[in-house]
């Protein structure tokens, strides 16, 4: 089943084109990278995909009234906004505002996914904590926990793993793979080629704006494109460990 | 119930008793009640039912009004100095009171200066919001705020001092500064409908304020409708901002000092702030009108003077705690 | 604490010094009060002194306007206030038409070019300081805080226009009408004045001194109000007076008027079959209070349900 279908989307801001004709279809189970230079529409083509600007073409989220997308694809923006010194855990429960009833009173299933989330972000510890005090990276890490929490089939990132140490950088990729293992998928935007590279099950390269590959990581990363897009050259190569990819020289 | 509800009822309670039972008539409070609920139609009971009432009833509603409305706009600007009086929103409603008061409209129809005031406080608040932006920091938004608030300012001591009215000049300090000296339940009765939308209005937006902790984006993705979210929040704080002001002129700070002190008690949740916020604010208010009653009981001493006392030193340590955070 | 500021505090509810726009009616200013109040003394002495009777002279007060409208001879009065042309505030508003206005500036008056300036103890003194100092006679009278005044200040008027005989004559004439009107009334209903801002007037006022005669007892000044003064809502209610006198409302709005609609008002004013209005009448110490004191005999005898 597909969780996620764009075709044609395009926005222009302004007057200029930020994005043309894009058409993308996520179904289950995947853990898709979607990797391009600074500029190239990577956030602009996930917040239209949600419905958060105006676009031209279709979005199967947009689709839906709005409370019903929130239940099918959640969201983590790059700003890690935290406005207030709520606690962790509170802030986690935040990812269960589309499952609650009227009055707003959390579920003791809605307190188990919050249980669930923070346990796999490793945020137990500090689950009482105030989220706005906590370092870069453990405010990633609880955001990244609050859309978990969301228990969405699909869930969309905007460079997660940006500012994570090496160790929660390889985790937090680990628990998106997971997901997409237990059938839902994730659609990630990241920098971090040899991280997309090794734990992606697909990637989906931008351009200018508009889509250049889509496909698993070995058939997008290949050294014309890198040479194009990213104006680099890389060494990429199975081994026994995984699959390594390492980015050389600038060509430009 | 939470205990912090809990204790911020009986705080209000006690504080409206108090109220009821201080003023320049100096009677026993066993006398006052009964005064008051026997009601033998002698002048104590025209007292506590015509003067003390309405007066406690007008303090618990404004102050609920303005405490609500502070934590609504904090949460939504997600700006802990954002208040209706520091940025212009009870200044301006104060100008469309005063301007429906002085061209003659409020004596033509008696909700004409509530819905003067109410037009005045949307005016003041969207362009505050117009100028700081959606996600205006600390300076554009105080900028903004001292813009409107004195441009609002500058208009109403206009308007009053070219009235034909001779003591009209001398009501500038009442509308920048309030007071509930003198109020009856007409003033009640003007201020209660639109402040009953408001604050109805502002209890709905509890879910989108906790979400809005993380930023428009996030809320909008977790099934916030944001333009519906700002545009209730922009009518109800008019609405109960816009009523308040209207019968007892722009109130200060109770927006700022309340949810400031609340915030920790709630675990900072913006949802949880508004309720406790009401309820502090009614306690804040009450508290503010005992005292300008206790300091100079002949006199009337304005609100403001009263509530600026205690929130212009917090909002100096806001202001110093923030300079290294975001401003 | 209730002040001994004497005359001057009469002087807020005018509105000849309302107009003037000056908010200055706190403390302070009847603290300047007593200041004034012994200036005039020295003041009221100068009309010896002048020879030969004025014959351009300025009035910037409304109640030296109204005397010297009475008393002056034609052509003699060049210029009054333009608050005496305000019905609300001057009993002699036509009168004052025919006249020239003035605003009370210092500047204006001096181009009128007047050989004798007329105001009250309490207006502007800086006005009268700088008419002085330019060489222009200026002549002050104290507001009147009885009914005795009102006879002094005809005479002074007179006096100071050089028309003695005439100010007589009216002195005479009010003594004659008050005798005849002033009420020898057993049994005294009782009243509070309660004007804008709650403010009230005892006894020791021209007011105060018109609403006794009229037959009335003032209950402000049997709760301690003897002079001018704030009197809360809540007093009010506890004197709880047969009748509420207010005065007239301005035209535009302001909350310091809307004391006199409050229900506690309304309501004391309800229980009585007659509610009267301080107008322009009660404002200045001229022959014209007989009027303040024949209508409000009138509103006694409506309260008291007989006919004599």
């Amino acid at each position: 089943m597909s969780l996620l279908t764009l075709s044609n989307l395009s926005v222009t801001l302004r007057t200029r084109a930020v994005l043309r004709d894009v058409s993308l279809d996520i179904g289950e189970g995947e853990f898709v990278g979607l990797i391009g230079p600074n500029g190239a529409g990577k956030t602009t083509l996930m917040r239209a995909a949600l419905g958060l600007l105006p676009f031209s073409g279709e979005s199967s989220l947009t689709a839906l009234p709005q409370h019903e997308r929130a239940r099918i694809a959640a969201w983590m923006p790059q700003s890690r906004e935290i406005a207030w010194p709520i606690s962790v855990e509170t802030l986690v429960l935040l990812g269960r505002i589309p499952h609650l009833g009227a009055f707003g009173d959390p579920s003791p299933e809605d307190r188990a996914r919050v249980d669930a989330a923070l346990d796999w972000m490793g945020l137990d510890a500090m689950r009482h904590r105030a989220a706005s005090r906590l370092s870069g990276g453990e405010q990633a890490r609880a955001l990244i926990a609050r859309a978990l929490a969301q228990d969405t089939p699909l869930l969309m990132a905007d460079e997660p793993i940006a500012g994570l140490d090496p160790a929660h950088q390889i985790s937090t990729m680990r628990t998106f793979a997971q997901l997409a293992e237990a059938g839902k998928s994730a659609l990630v935007s990241l920098h971090d080629l040899g991280m997309a590279a090794r734990h992606c099950t697909r990637l989906v390269m931008l351009s200018e704006g508009r889509l250049v590959a889509d496909g698993p990581p070995a058939e997008v990363l290949t050294p014309e494109r890198l040479a194009d897009v990213f104006a680099i050259t890389a060494w990429y190569q199975h081994t026994d460990q995984g699959t390594v990819y390492q980015p050389l020289e600038v060509l430009r | 119930m939470s205990r912090l509800a809990i204790g911020l009822c009986l705080l209000v309670i006690a504080l409206f008793a108090a109220s009821l039972l201080i003023g320049p008539a100096g009677t026993g409070p066993g006398e006052s009640l009964a005064a008051l609920f026997a009601g033998d139609g002698g002048p104590l009971t025209l007292v506590m039912r015509e003067i003390r009432l309405p007066r406690a009833i007008l303090a618990l509603m404004i102050g609920a009004s303005l405490g609500l409305a502070g934590a609504a706009m904090q949460g939504y600007l997600r700006n802990p100095l954002a208040e209706p009086g520091l940025i212009g929103v009870s200044g301006s409603a104060a100008l469309g009171a005063v301007l429906s008061l002085q061209t003659g409209l409020a004596a033509a129809f008696a909700l004409a200066l509530p819905l003067s005031a109410l037009l005045g406080a949307l005016i003041g608040m969207g362009l505050v919001m117009a100028l700081a932006g959606p996600r205006g920091g600390s300076l554009t938004l105080i900028l903004a705020g001292i813009a409107v608030s004195a441009l609002a300012a500058a208009l109403t001591s206009l308007v009053l001092n070219l009235s034909p009215n001779p003591f009209a000049a001398n009501e500038i300090v009442f509308w920048m500064m309030g007071s509930l000296a003198d109020r009856s339940f007409t003033h009640v009765l003007l201020a209660l409908p639109l402040m009953a939308l408001g604050a109805l209005l502002l209890a709905l937006v509890g879910r989108g304020l906790d979400a809005l902790t993380l930023g428009e984006d996030a809320a909008g993705a977790m099934g916030i409708d944001m333009r519906r979210l700002r545009l209730t929040i922009v009518t109800g704080t008019a609405c109960v901002v816009g009523a308040g002001t209207a019968v007892a002129g722009a109130i200060g700070f109770v927006g700022l000092v309340v949810p400031h002190v609340l915030r920790p008690l709630v675990g900072a949740r913006p949802s949880r702030l508004l309720w406790a916020s009401a309820l502090g604010g009614a306690a804040m208010l009450l508290a503010a009108d005992i005292a300008v009653r206790v300091i100079l009981p002949a006199r009337d001493l304005k609100l403001g003077v009263v509530t600026a006392l205690v929130g212009a030193p917090l909002f100096l340590h806001l202001i110093l705690k923030l300079r290294t955070e975001r401003i | 604490m209730p002040h001994r500021a004497g005359p001057c505090i009469l002087a807020f509810p005018r509105a000849s010094d309302r107009r003037r726009g000056s908010g200055r009616r706190s403390g302070a200013a009847r603290l300047a009060c007593a200041a004034l109040a012994a200036l005039a003394a020295l003041g009221a002495l100068t009309p010896a002194a002048l020879a030969d009777a004025p014959d351009r002279v300025v009035s910037m007060n409304l109640c030296t306007d109204q005397l010297a409208m009475l008393i002056a001879d034609d052509g003699q009065l060049h210029s009054v206030s333009h608050v005496a042309l305000d019905p609300r505030a001057s009993a002699m508003a036509d009168e004052a038409a025919r006249h020239r206005i003035n605003h009370g500036r210092a500047e204006e008056v001096y181009l009128m070019q007047p050989d004798l300036v007329l105001t009250s103890t309490l207006s502007a003194r800086h006005t009268t300081a700088m008419l002085r100092r330019l060489g222009i006679p200026v002549i002050t009278l104290a507001p009147a805080n009885s009914l005795e005044d009102v006879h002094d200040r005809i005479l002074e008027m007179g006096a100071a226009l050089g028309r003695e005989d005439r100010a007589r004559a009216i002195a005479a004439a009010f003594d004659e009408d008050l005798a005849r009107l002033r009420a020898t009334a057993t049994t005294r209903p009782s009243a509070v004045l309660y004007y804008a801002n709650g403010y009230t007037l005892g006894d020791q006022t021209l007011a105060g001194q018109i609403l006794l005669a009229a037959g009335f007892s003032n209950a402000a000044s049997a709760a301690g109000y003897e002079t001018g003064m704030r009197m809360p809502l809540e007093v009010l209610a506890m004197t709880a007076p047969d009748t509420v006198v207010t005065s007239r409302r301005y035209p535009g709005a302001s909350r310091a008027e809307d004391i006199m609609d409050h229900p506690v008002v309304q309501a004391l004013r309800h229980s009585s079959t007659a509610a009267a209005i301080a107008d322009h009448d009660w404002l200045c110490g001229t022959p014209h209070v007989l009027r303040a004191i024949e209508s409000l005999v009138r509103t006694r005898r409506a309260l008291q349900g007989d006919g004599s």
